[in-house]
């Protein structure tokens, strides 16, 4: 039994907190969210030179990473690419992603359609005919921000490539600034279908809870860390806020759902990596705690700044946005819970 | 990062399993709940069983009767006998917090003399620390020891002892100088409960249980030598029993919401007072579900604790929240499980509803945030301590 990340880990994690802290002070992510694109397109030439986008990192080294820049809220289609398309890409894509070449994103939802990945992979509208695809995909993350879209079609898996049809790609405003979602319209648009089928995205599903709890993780630390700092300096009736305890409980109820938040996701995202026979209890446990908990951390830090704190000046409602988006990814917490309710009481009569 | 047993893990925990099988009641696991405890003679019988097999002190040194076993083993240990909701040894005051103080601060001839019994049961510890005027503020406890001659003369009075009633010893938290600063007037004496002066008077809790006790000291003399520390360094020494208070309790603790968690599992696919099921209704499952992810992200917090336990030598900060969110989430499971039995969850004992074993739990449940620090004070230790917001007084 060993809950510890190895040292090569550790380095990563030291390594990416190192760049996220000298590169990506608040105010340059919040410079980078407010742009036309909300990207900027140098920030992919540094994860590669990280090494973020090698083909040999497991999901444990793909976890810190999660964690660290979801910490800075690091604006870049990181996520969308290995977190979303990576499981079921091509030798070919993968290689040129590496390379820094291409990213790539996801598109599953319809409108009245299936809004989850689980239920897309059983019906989706979109069709294939010879080689091109017709529908429509809504809620496609970063999908103004990549090269390529891998599209859940009704019969399996298509990659789209937008350099060639960029007219496709309809912006949408998202109040997650780093992260927006796009819509997809497909009208005989060219399409290569990949190897890797339907029944690939149950994996797919995984890693990507997984990944988003330990981004969970990192808004939640964030929180934390904001509001620790301003209650640690703000006065009011001539004492530091931080020393009433209707303040400072719930700065620790923060750092217990940040604790939790941890465990959780650590321990999906091991019982996914090594397929372990509670890995679908573990997601679920992991999602829903990931979920309800970052959105919790950042709402107890907005209440402890003040007036400050519901300004968009302030850069934590960027956080709570991200916690907001992580919360609505692939069923909420109930959702969530009620798998879990399923495993241990059986089906409801 | 791995969370499968090393060989020698998944060995000690077949052997138990074994073990418990065999030494448990051989129905064991077929009776109901209920509200059955085993009374003193034997807890006491069962103890001692647990000490001959090894499984008691397993991480204490050899040299004082402890296995020098790693901690995963204590924590497997935990789990292994929450999950079969094998009966505490007797001695849980003296295990987790007697013992570790007397490791850490006792002299050869101390650990040498009161180690051994405590780890076989045979000599039950008790722990004063608050009284009447003094209990989340310990550091303002009034009972006196005066050295007279080589003896300490100690009077006062103690409260919420538990166990006191069956103890054979105390560590007792006395004011040694009252004109010291507050905890700086205060020393740490292990004092003989059988030593005359000392009186015992139970307290029935909510539960009706007499489990805590007052404990009147009258001009009580003890040895000069059976002082943790130095004079004044009492302060001290009660927080490492605190500290260790909150250790691997955790794990403790965990299998013990496991144990409650599978009870209600069970218990809500049983028809309830109107013939329906609990578990078909989506709001006990949503609730189920939630006490479940409560249970996981304690059960991975303790490994984390463990690990950087394991690693550095001292508990992590995710430590210090185990005992918080342990009661917290105890006190939502049993209030959903007496929840679900109109009525008839008032009904105790043999005519109650699994003999009054939900009765029970959900009472003993609301000392959970009281007892070992309020909720009040462990929130504001992790706000201080861990977070490092200011001092709130
Ligand atoms: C089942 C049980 C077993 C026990 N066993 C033992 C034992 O074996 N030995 C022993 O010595 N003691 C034992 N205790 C006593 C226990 O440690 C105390 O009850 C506890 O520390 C609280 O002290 P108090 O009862 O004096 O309450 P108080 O300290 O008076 O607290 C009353 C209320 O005020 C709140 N409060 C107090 N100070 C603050 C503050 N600074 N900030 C915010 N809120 C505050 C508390 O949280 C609580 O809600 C036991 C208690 C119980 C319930």
């Amino acid at each position: 039994m060993d809950f510890a990340f190895s040292e090569d880990q550790e380095l990563l994690r030291a390594a990416a907190k190192q760049f996220l802290a000298d590169r990506y002070p608040i105010d340059k992510v919040v410079a980078i969210a407010d742009s036309q694109t909300g990207n900027d397109p140098a920030t992919w030439e540094q994860i590669v030179d990280l090494g973020w986008l090698e083909p040999d990192l497991g999901l444990l080294d793909l976890a810190v990473i999660a964690e660290e820049s979801a910490y800075a809220l690091l604006p870049a289609p990181w996520f969308s690419t290995v977190g979303l398309a990576w499981p079921v890409l091509d030798d070919d894509l993968r290689q040129a992603i590496s390379a820094g070449d291409r990213s790539a994103t996801l598109a599953w939802a319809e409108s009245g359609g299936p809004a989850t990945i689980a239920a897309a992979a059983n019906q989706s509208a979109t069709h294939a005919a010879g080689d091109t695809l017709t529908g429509t995909k809504v809620t496609v993350p970063d999908l103004g921000n990549v090269t390529d879209v891998v599209v859940i079609a009704s019969d399996g898996l298509y990659v789209v490539d937008l350099t060639t049809n960029p007219d496709v790609v309809v912006s949408r405003s998202t109040i997650d600034r780093t992260r927006r979602l796009g819509e997809l319209h497909l009208s005989a648009t060219p399409a290569r279908r990949l190897d890797a089928g339907l029944d690939a995205l149950a994996e797919v599903r995984r890693r990507a809870l997984a990944l988003l709890a330990c981004e969970a993780t990192g808004v939640s630390q964030r929180a934390l860390d904001l509001a620790a700092a301003y209650t640690k300096e703000r006065q009011q009736f001539g004492r530091i806020i931080g020393t009433y305890q209707g303040v400072s409980h719930r700065v620790a109820n923060t750092f217990v759902a940040t604790q939790l938040n941890r465990s959780l996701a650590y321990w999906a995202a091991w019982a996914v990596s090594a397929n372990d026979a509670e890995a679908e209890l573990a997601v679920a446990a992991a999602k829903s705690q990931a979920g309800d908990g970052s959105v919790f951390a950042c709402e107890q830090a907005i209440q402890a700044h003040g007036g400050i704190g519901f300004t968009w000046e302030h850069p934590l409602h960027r956080f709570y946005k991200r916690a907001q988006w992580i919360s609505g990814f692939e069923g909420n917490g109930r959702a969530h819970r009620a798998t879990i309710a399923e495993s241990l009481l059986g089906p409801a009569a | 990062m791995d969370f499968n047993d090393t060989p020698e893990e998944a060995k000690f925990r077949a052997e138990l399993r074994r073990w418990l099988i065999d030494n448990l009641p051989d129905d064991w696991t077929t009776r109901p709940p209920g509200g059955y405890r085993w009374d003193e003679h034997e807890a006491r019988t069962w103890s001692k069983k647990l000490y001959d097999a090894g499984y008691v002190g397993l991480t204490w040194p050899k040299e004082y009767g402890g296995g020098g076993a790693p901690h995963t083993l204590q924590g497997i240990f935990l789990e292994e006998t929450g999950r079969i909701a094998a009966p505490s040894h007797i001695g849980g005051i003296g295990l987790g917090m007697a013992g570790p103080t007397i490791i850490a601060w006792g002299s050869e001839d101390q650990k040498k003399r009161y180690l051994a019994p405590l780890l076989s049961g045979e000599q039950v510890w008790c722990q004063g620390f608050s009284e009447p005027g003094s209990g989340s503020d310990m550091g303002a406890a009034k009972t006196r020891a005066v050295l007279d001659g080589d003896e300490w003369v100690v009077n006062g009075q103690k409260v919420w002892s538990s166990w006191a009633h069956i103890a054979d010893w105390c560590i007792l938290v006395v004011r040694t100088d009252p004109d010291a600063e507050k905890h700086r007037g205060l020393s740490f004496l292990l004092v003989d409960m059988h030593s005359p002066g000392v009186e015992v008077r139970p307290l029935r809790q909510i539960t009706g249980d007499p489990e805590f006790n007052e404990v009147f000291f009258t001009d009580v003399r003890v040895p000069r030598e059976s002082m943790l520390g130095q004079p004044g360094e009492g302060w001290n020494v009660a927080m490492t029993t605190l500290l260790h208070e909150r250790g691997t309790l955790g794990f403790a603790l965990t299998a013990g919401l496991e144990q409650a968690l599978t009870r209600l599992v069970q218990f809500a696919k049983l028809p309830g007072p109107d013939g329906s099921r609990p578990a078909d209704d989506p709001v006990v499952r949503d609730q189920i579900a939630q006490l479940y992810i409560d249970l996981q992200g304690l059960r991975f917090t303790n490994y984390r604790s463990l690990t950087a336990l394991q690693k550095t030598g001292v508990p992590g900060p995710e430590g210090s929240m185990a005992k918080l969110h342990w009661s917290e989430a105890n006190q939502r499971l049993t209030s959903l499980a007496q929840s679900l039995n109109g009525l008839a969850a008032q009904l105790d004992g043999e005519g109650g509803v699994w003999d009054g074993f939900w009765v029970y739990q959900q009472l003993r449940s609301r000392g959970n945030t009281i007892e070992a620090g309020t909720s009040e004070i462990l929130r504001n230790i992790i706000a201080e301590r861990v977070v490092g917001l200011p001092k709130s007084r």
